[in-house]
Formats: C-alpha cells, structure tokens, sequence
C-alpha cells in the first residue's frame, strides 16, 4: 500500500466545505490541536456505511460533516426500468430492519395513483404486520445504542425477541426479513389461524421482555450519562430541517402520520402518541420504549378485530389473480400475462404518498405517464433527511458522544442512499 | 375540489396569480405549477401566510419529463403540521442552462435535497450554501436520472481498485 | 534428523503445518464488512440463536489488523469498492474472503450503474454464499467450508467454494479461478 506526500493529497471539496462549516463552539485547548478525523465508511458504530469527517479541537467537536453515497444503488433508476410489481421486492432492502413497513407504503402509494383500495381483511392484516415491523426496528435501534454505549447484553437480549419476530414473519411471508409481502390490492397470500396464535403468543408476553432490558438502561448511572443532554436539537431547528419520526415527537412536536392523516385503519384503532420534551437521545429512547409498546397495545386490538374477507381487491386488470385461477381459468391467465409483462396502467397523474415508519416519514412520489412502469419514482427517506441534523447535535459534543447521538438517531443507510 | 385545496388556491391566485403556470388536481391533491423565477417568493409565502402555514418541506425532487422545451422540472411536497394538508409545487426549466434559485433559505431541509437533484440531473441551484454531489463521487461526470444516462451505466466511467 | 530420515521428507513441517492451520481454522476472526442488509443476517449469525463463537470466530473485531476472514456483507459500489480494497489490504496474512449473499457475488439484483458486479472484479474471494440474505444457517456452512480450506492449507482465493442450495458436501464442485 503506497503511502502518498501530504502536498498530493487533494483539498476535496468536502474538506473544503468542513473548512467552511460555521461553528459557534470556541474551546480553550492548552495543547492547541486541532485536526480533521475521518470516522470512515468502515466503522462499528455508524450503523452501516456512513461516513463523518469531524473537525476536532482536542476531544470537542467543532463540525462534523456526513458524507453519503457508499450504498447508492441506483433505485430511482431501477423503478424506472421495472414494473410497478417488479420493484416491490427493492422496496424491502430499503429500510432493511423493517421490510413489511416499505412494502406496505409502497403498495399504498400505488394503489393511490391506480384508484384501487384494498379489502378490509388484508387492510387490518398490514396494520399488523406495520406495527411487528416497527417493533422489530425498535428492538434493533435499542441493541444498537446500548451496544454502542457499552451494554452489549441489551443487544443479545433484543436480537433474541427479533429471532421470534423473524420466525413469525418467516410463517407469514416465507423469507426471514426481506419478504415481499404486500401486492397492489392485497397481500401475496392470507395468514392462517395459526400464525395469529402465534403473534399472540408472542405479544402477550412482549411487555414482559421489554420491560427487562428497561430495567437495565433506564436507572443506569452509565447510560444516563451518555445519553442525558447528549445530542439536543431544538423544536424548530427540528421542523426546519425537516426532521420526523421518533426524534421529532422527542422535541415536544406530537406529530405522527397515524393520528395527522390516518391510513389503512388507524382511525379505528386505540393508540397513544408518547410525545417527550428535551430533544436529546435519551428523550429519543423514550419515545422509540413507549413506542413499542403502543405498537404491542395495537397489534392486540387488531387481532381482536380482524375481519374475515378476501385479501385480494377485485381489479382484474391491475391486481396479480390468485396461482391457482391463473392455471386453471382463461381471463385470469390473460391478465396475469398482461399484469407482469405490461405492467398494471395506472391513469395519467402523480401522487405523493407518506407513511409513518419506524424511522419517520417514508414517502413515495410516484409520476406515471400511463405506462406499466413508473415515470418517476422518488423515495422520500426518513434516514436521509434524519441525517441532516447530524451536524447541529454534534456540535460542542465530544467524540465518544457522536457515537451515542449516531445511535440515537438510528439511520439506516439503505434507504439513506437508495 | 376539496376545500381546504381550494382554500390554498384561492390564497395563491389572490397573492401571486401571475406566477401560477397551470394547476391540477387528482386524488385530491393540489398541484400548482409556478413560474422558477417567482419560486421562492411563493414559498415563503406559503411558509409565512398563517392561513397555509406550511412548514415541512416534505420532500423536493427533480424530474426529466425528456421534452424539447421544459426538460427538467423541481418538485416540491409541502405539508403542514398545524393543518395537516399537504399540497405539491411544481416548476421547470429548461435543458440549455437548467438553474433555478434554492429555497435553503425558506426550508432548511432543501439543502441536502437540493444536493440531490443536482447530483442526479444536474440542475443548478443559485444560492444554495454548499452545492457538492450527494451519492456519486466527486470525479463523476454524468447525472444518472437523465433519461439519456443507460441503467447500466457508462463502461469507465467510475474506476475500481485493481485486484 | 533421525525422525526425518525414518518417517520421509518434510514430516516434521508437515506434522506442525497441520497443527497450526487446524489452531487457525479454529480460530478464524471475522472482520465484518458490514454494508448492508446481509450485516443484518451477520449479526444474526453472532447473536444467541446461531452462534457464531462456537466455532471459534469469537469476536468480530472491527480493525483489520486483527482478522483472519473478512465477510463482505452487502452490496459493494463502486464508490465503497476503494474503501474495501484498502481494508483487505490492510489484513495481514494469511486471509481469506467469504462474499456474503447475491449482491456481493454477482451485483444482485442491482444491475445498475453504481454497483459492482461481484467482488471478484477487485478481491480474491474464497466462498461465494448464495441468498439474499442468506441465512445466518448458510453463513455458518460457508465458514464451516472455509475451515476445510484453511486445514487444506488453500489461500488467496484459489479454488473457491461455493455455498448454496446445492445439497450436501458430495454435490459441492470446486471451480477453480484463473487468477491474471
């Protein structure tokens, strides 16, 4: 590996950028030392491919800049080139710790734009496989920064809950986590008796669990002093940079797409939104705790209430029919020819469509011209814009503390990069 | 229409009725297409007014519509947290010198967005505080979403490490 | 020496280069490249349910200096590709790469214009394990196969084994890489 002579190295205009970042944090260090760090690509805590260049006096941070793209995969050009059925298996590498929550916001996108509305039985049934989604991403986010703040039992004790979540999903849609599950006008195929037995069995005893990881972190001299006061941002700092989710609802902004502009059948259901003050990761571990929690109370009343009915809507020329038709009866084999070779052919127009993730507002832009595959397909991710306020709770912040403020953030940078 | 939409229309036709281009409505939502030179005007205007007051930018995109005149459009999603109305803002520009004036000054969250649409179609955005590529490497020469750049891209264009 | 003289040439070294890769094979660091989904399988396979420190590789120590194996998790562009390469590099020896899921062996399902086609355009890799995302089940094969290598004393990417739906050790073939 050759080595390269300082005067070679050439000023990128990202170190340019750091250069110029206004910083407002003025630090007497005796030693005199500032220098840029480069917190690579390549790192155990940025929680995937995510790389920082912080300008550094001594330990304080003066600026950080997150630099993007290591994951850029080319999605907006794929849904470009792929039918509107093609590309739901890409929605899943996208927020890859809750696959079911993109297929759903996908497939409402575009069910949306073609006019369709799916029947009420596959309506409650991606409520529920919504809510196991977000609990799963939360299980990950509370791993995630306990480990990443020293406590790495937390994280064996989360991925052990998220081993029972896979095993349902794997009876639900056949695929640990990237699964595909949702279709334009229902769902791939219907969820047995057995499996809701078993997400009962699993949600009776879920507080439970919860509340043993709570216990460890939540009166924990330790944790407490690397996340109390650790990572603040203001309210409108918040809704000016436009950050939503989990983090947003811990600056005192009770905001969520559940409640604000209700989907599927939210409006029928009983949750609360926790909404905390103060803006800083631990509020941030708050809201995400009590979360899943309400996650747990909706997944109950859903399993209470679900209809049955058919899961697929009756709209023949856009929705996939049932295999066993297709093999057996002349109109569906037509129009599943013509559905996966053509594409379904929504009208002319465009939509914007936004569903309440577990990392925040995931939205889709979707502009057909009347063809079977999107004219422009724009991902709008929570993880992207979420990132944006990296540089402003790093500020002043030392070091070993932009690992806890990563954490609480909790982005991912799959659907970050697309 | 719905009444809240028509209530924003109204606002803008009473306000600004020379920078609307056309407007449209499907699903209900409302989407306006505004003049680029009057762009950030309307969108002040829209944040500021306390009868609109939409203060997230939820989302801002480019797209190539691939027409001889008006090529490359901006999209902006704008929603309101108080009013929990949503509506869309649209403009475009033309291939020979796509530039049109940055609104990081109204939504701070335009920035990286805008970043975005530059990396990707190329379109320039005055004003705008640091205007580097966001995904692609800074060697990169091309912008991928045009609709003449091919999904596999262009054989040497971005260089591997040898084995 | 007598011993050499009675037992053959080379019996000694021979006798401790087996006791040396069978102490390596049982300890075979993983250095995760953990880029996207897959990593999210990987830590599947280090968490409770498979276990990954029964086989030795206790620890995935994040610095390269440390590691034996390293699992390319996730889809390689062209732009992380560099930063890949430079880790490798960086590994002492001897090394060895598993190239983790569809994405990491061929491009996936992303035939697109940031994305590598297969790690092997600029890494020597020694399993190949279908999937996306593979098992953490199959991740375990795949080290368990890459255990057989290191006893074999393979390195450096020859003949590399791939890990799949292919069945039992008797289906597995060898495919050997012409190496430039």
């Amino acid at each position: 590996m050759e080595q390269r002579p300082l005067e070679q190295i050439k000023k990128t205009k990202i170190l340019e950028a750091l250069e110029n970042a206004h910083t407002t944090v003025s630090f007497e260090d005796p030693l005199g030392s500032e220098m840029v760090l480069n917190m690579g690509p390549q790192h155990p805590a940025t929680h995937g491919v995510l790389r920082l260049l912080i300008k550094l006096d001594g330990e304080t941070v003066l600026a950080a800049i997150p630099e993007l793209g290591y994951l850029h995969r080319g999605y907006e050009k794929l849904a470009e080139a792929s039918t509107f059925h093609e590309f739901i298996p890409h929605t899943d590498r996208l927020d890859y710790l809750s696959p079911l929550s993109n297929n759903t916001a996908y497939v409402l996108a575009v069910e949306k734009l073609a006019g369709i509305e799916a029947p009420r039985r596959a309506q409650f049934i991606r409520v529920l496989i919504s809510e196991l989604a977000r609990i799963s991403s939360h299980l990950m986010f509370l791993g995630s920064l306990a480990m990443d703040v020293g406590a790495l039992t937390v994280w064996m004790w989360s991925f052990r809950e998220r081993e029972k979540l896979y095993d349902i999903f794997e009876t639900i849609a056949g695929a640990r986590f990237t699964t595909s599950y949702t279709r334009v006008g229902g769902l791939a195929q219907d969820v047995t008796p057995d499996v809701l037995n078993t997400v009962k069995l699993f949600i009776d005893e879920f507080p439970e669990k919860l509340e043993e990881c709570a216990k460890m972190l939540n009166t924990n001299r330790i944790f407490l002093g690397r996340t109390d006061g650790v990572g603040v941002i203001t309210r409108e700092q918040a809704i000016d940079l436009g950050y939503t989710g989990a983090g947003l609802r811990a600056c005192g902004v009770g905001h969520d797409l559940r409640r604000a502009n209700p989907y599927l059948v939210y409006s029928e259901l009983d949750f609360e939104i926790p909404v905390y003050e103060g803006g800083d990761s631990l509020a941030r571990y708050y809201v995400r705790m009590d979360e899943m929690l309400e996650s747990a109370k909706i997944v109950q009343q859903v399993l209470a209430k679900i209809p049955a009915g058919p899961v697929h809507a009756s709209a023949p020329k856009k929705v996939l029919p049932r295999k066993d038709r297709v093999y057996t009866k002349m109109e569906e084999l037509i129009h599943d020819f013509m559905i996966v070779n053509f594409g379904i052919e929504p009208p002319v127009g465009e939509v914007y469509h936004a569903v309440e993730s577990p990392k925040g507002e995931l939205g889709f832009y979707l502009n057909s011209n009347g063809d079977g595959h999107p004219w422009r397909l724009k991902i709008r991710s929570p993880s992207f814009v979420n990132l944006q306020t990296l540089p402003i709770m790093t500020k002043g912040a030392m070091i070993s503390d932009v690992v806890a403020i990563i954490g609480s953030l909790d982005p991912v940078m799959g659907e970050a990069d697309k | 229409m719905t009444p809240e939409n028509q209530q924003v229309l109204d606002l803008l036709r009473a306000m600004h009725a020379d920078a609307i281009v056309a407007e449209a409505e499907f699903r209900d939502e409302l989407t306006v297409e505004v003049k680029p030179e009057r762009i950030v005007e309307v969108c002040r205007f829209l944040r500021d007014d306390p009868r609109t007051v939409f203060d997230l930018l939820a989302d801002c995109c480019g797209i190539d519509m691939y027409t001889p005149t008006k090529r490359f459009g901006v999209i902006y999603n704008l929603y309101s947290l108080k009013r929990r109305h949503r509506i869309r803002l649209k403009t475009f520009v033309e291939e020979e010198s796509p530039t049109i004036a940055s609104v990081t000054g109204v939504w701070g969250t335009a920035n990286w967005h805008e970043r975005e649409t530059y990396d990707m179609f190329g379109i320039e955005f005055t004003g705008h505080p640091d205007l580097r590529r966001m995904y692609m490497p800074e060697e990169f020469e091309y912008h991928p979403l045009r609709k003449d750049f091919p999904l596999m891209g262009i054989p040497g264009s971005l260089e591997l490490p040898k084995k | 020496m007598g011993l050499e003289s009675a037992m053959g040439d080379g019996y000694i070294a021979t006798k401790l280069e087996w006791i040396i890769n069978w102490c390596r094979k049982n300890s075979l660091y993983p250095m995760p490249m953990g880029i996207s989904c897959c990593a999210i399988e990987m830590m599947a396979a280090a968490g409770p349910r498979f276990d990954i420190a029964r086989f030795g590789s206790e620890v995935m120590r994040f610095s390269p200096r440390q590691c034996d194996v390293m699992i390319v998790a996730g889809t390689t562009t062209y732009k992380m590709a560099k930063v890949v390469r430079k880790i490798y590099d960086q590994m002492p020896d001897p090394k060895w790469v598993i190239a983790m899921g569809a994405c990491t062996s061929s491009g996936g399902m992303y035939r697109t214009y940031s994305v590598v086609q297969g790690i092997d355009q600029f890494l020597p890799v020694d399993v190949y394990v279908a999937g996306c995302p593979p098992r953490p089940d199959n991740l375990l094969n795949a080290l368990i196969l890459l255990q057989g290598k290191v006893q074999r004393g393979e390195c450096r990417g020859t003949a590399p084994a791939m890990v799949g739906d292919f069945g039992g050790k008797k289906h597995q073939q060898q495919v050997t890489l012409q190496l430039p």
